[in-house]
């Protein structure tokens, strides 16, 4: 076993001196996990995450895991974590794509049990025929499964949101999993310089005793689901109950926004937030804004980038704020269905301000041509 | 009719003045929603929904309001002291000797119940009770009403209760009852609670207990 320090999570976070690393962000979660204090990790491989398993897996090796294994699939890889997870350990995984979906029941079961598991999830297109090339749309079917989302613009993000993640996720009053999402390929398979704090250093362990259910307890709910079961009742007591109980979930992940913006400086970042043309984006496509308004100032032409980190919780009055201005609102995004356009449209004063698009999807990469192509149109209006 | 109308104008304007009092500050809402005790209806939402924020560390909340702790011990003793029927209901972390100084707070628990004339029901586990629960010697946090509708308590203090549970619990109460629900937590505190207490253990109890004395004494 490595000796490591524990520090304090700031301390980790922002005061430990960092070097630089030339690496993919595979190797990012890889360095992540090793300042962790992981107790478990449980790996199943589909592309584009399985080298970032397999590199948990060799840390493992060294002996900065605890314990780790290879589940069946991703479904039993998600309910083993869930078992972990109830028996008061630290643990983390990941997935992507198909794999994602494969294990969609037990994402909402992990937030029904109030369960701290940190997931990254690296997405890729989820269709017949087959691919395996990058796509955001597996968020959409995460967006209401409870869980708190943030999503990566680079492998430094990556590795900062994993290490963060695990103490957002295991506040008392929280104390729900945390999927951090980053783009499969681009993100995991280019290197990208990512400044790490020494590997001497490690988080705080997890306290069990204070999460908000009792740990590894044979007798209740969640734990016991079957037992004097109120989830087979017909009666208002059995639906008030379990009505409550969803409210509560709801509201643990409103109680993660101050550690967002504790941990993560906000829920958003924003460049040049007073021009009236945004481009608003998450994960990679914050990229190809960026370069989208850079583009365009040497052009003359003024445009901002909001960049979301937090999907779930998402920023609602921060957005509503921002755009309240607005005549146009651009959003970029990596999938056919527009989930993002969607989510800003339900929030902003002005809902005909969003322009969705541009889209790209099936593997191809997005030209930050088409985007300053908007930024244009809306400067000539 | 020329008065009606003046009425209706200043009833208006003074509708946009509240409205207007929702301000963007910072770019968050200022909520105005408050914890009041219920009946709030059929399904009442989570606080923390409402824009209710737990208190920073030192403070306290009183119906979803921000306070310093010392004036929501106070408030605390007020209610207790006033009510007809309170009761406190322990929970788990209070009534097993699961670590130490679980013991110590558990007297302290029972110190302030006695001092303040309160009846103690327990909450010692979690399960829900079927087919039917014994209103009169325990509480549940799944169908928590049954025991405050039989002994018609009009106050109650949660302490020691897992913290997922006792939202779920104080939520159905806030519902359904006309009940005042104080939380004395040892976490985070409880946005759902009228009168929630964070990091409490037997400090807080002991003055609780020792300013309950003293008003005994002075009236």
């Amino acid at each position: 076993m490595p000796e490591q320090r524990v520090v304090t999570p700031e301390f980790l976070f922002t005061e430990a001196a960092r070097e630089e690393l030339f690496i993919t962000g595979s190797e990012a979660v890889r360095e992540a996990v090793r300042r962790g204090n992981v107790d478990m990790a449980i790996s199943y491989p589909i592309t584009p995450q399985s080298e970032s398993m397999h590199l948990v897996g060799d840390i493992y090796a060294e002996g900065y895991v605890k314990d780790y294994y290879r589940g069946e699939n991703e479904f039993a890889v998600m309910s083993s974590v869930a078992g972990a997870a109830m028996g008061g350990v630290r643990v983390f995984t990941a997935t992507g794509g198909p794999g994602t979906m494969r294990a969609l029941e037990m994402f909402p079961t992990w937030v029904g049990a109030r369960l701290p598991i940190v997931c990254a999830f690296f997405t890729r297109g989820i269709n017949s025929p087959l691919t395996i090339q990058p796509d955001t749309i597996e968020m959409a079917h995460m967006l209401d499964t409870g869980m708190i989302m943030l999503h990566a613009e680079d492998a430094q993000d990556l590795y900062d949101m994993i290490l963060k993640a695990f103490i957002i996720a295991e506040q008392t009053e929280v104390h729900i999993p945390v999927g951090v999402f980053a783009d499969g390929f681009f993100v995991t398979h280019t290197r990208d310089r990512v400044r790490v704090a020494s590997p001497d250093l490690k988080l705080p362990p997890y306290k069990p005793y204070s999460a908000p259910v009792p740990v590894i307890d044979m007798e209740n709910v969640p734990f016991r689901q079957m037992r004097d079961p109120f989830v087979m009742k017909s009666n208002y007591v059995s639906y008030a109950a379990h009505a409550s109980w969803q409210q509560e979930v709801l509201a643990a992940a409103e109680r993660a926004r101050p550690f967002i913006r504790k941990y993560l400086g906000g829920l958003i970042e924003v460049e040049n937030e007073h021009a009236d043309i945004l481009v608003l984006a998450g994960g990679t496509a914050v990229c190809q804004g960026r370069e989208a308004i850079a583009m365009a100032r040497e052009e003359g032409i003024e445009a901002g980038l909001i960049k979301i980190k937090s999907v779930r919780p998402f920023p609602s009055d921060e957005l509503r704020a921002l755009t309240a201005n607005a005549k146009a609102v651009i959003v970029p995004e990596f999938n056919r269905v527009g989930w993002l356009s969607r989510e800003v449209r339900n929030v902003v004063q002005n809902p005909d301000c969003v322009v969705p698009g541009p889209r790209v999807f099936g593997g191809m990469t997005m030209p930050p041509d088409l985007i300053l192509a908007e930024i244009r149109r809306y400067a000539r209006d | 009719m020329k008065n009606k109308h003046k009425r209706w104008t200043f009833a208006r304007k003074y509708c946009m003045l509240l409205k207007g009092l929702q301000l963007f500050y910072g770019g968050m809402i200022l909520t105005k929603y408050r914890v009041l005790a219920g009946p709030e209806g059929y399904l009442p939402p989570a606080a923390a929904c409402e824009g209710i924020a737990l208190p920073d560390v030192g403070y306290a909340l009183i119906e979803g309001r921000e306070v310093p702790e010392q004036e929501a011990l106070s408030a605390i003793v007020d209610k207790l002291l006033s009510a007809k029927r309170p009761f406190f209901f322990p929970g788990p972390n209070v009534l097993w000797e699961w670590k130490a100084g679980v013991a110590e707070k558990a007297a302290a628990v029972r110190k302030l119940a006695d001092t303040a004339g309160a009846r103690v029901i327990p909450m010692p586990d979690y399960r829900p009770k079927y087919p039917m629960i014994n209103p009169a010697i325990e509480i549940n946090p799944n169908h928590p009403n049954l025991t405050i509708w039989h002994n018609k308590i009009d106050v109650c203090v949660f302490v020691g209760v897992h913290c997922h549970y006792a939202n779920m619990a104080l939520k159905i109460i806030r519902g359904g009852t006309d009940c005042y629900t104080i939380a004395i937590c040892g976490e985070a505190g409880h946005e759902d609670a009228n009168i929630t207490l964070r990091d409490a253990g037997i400090p807080q109890l002991e003055a609780l207990t020792a300013m309950v004395a003293e008003r005994r004494r002075l009236s």
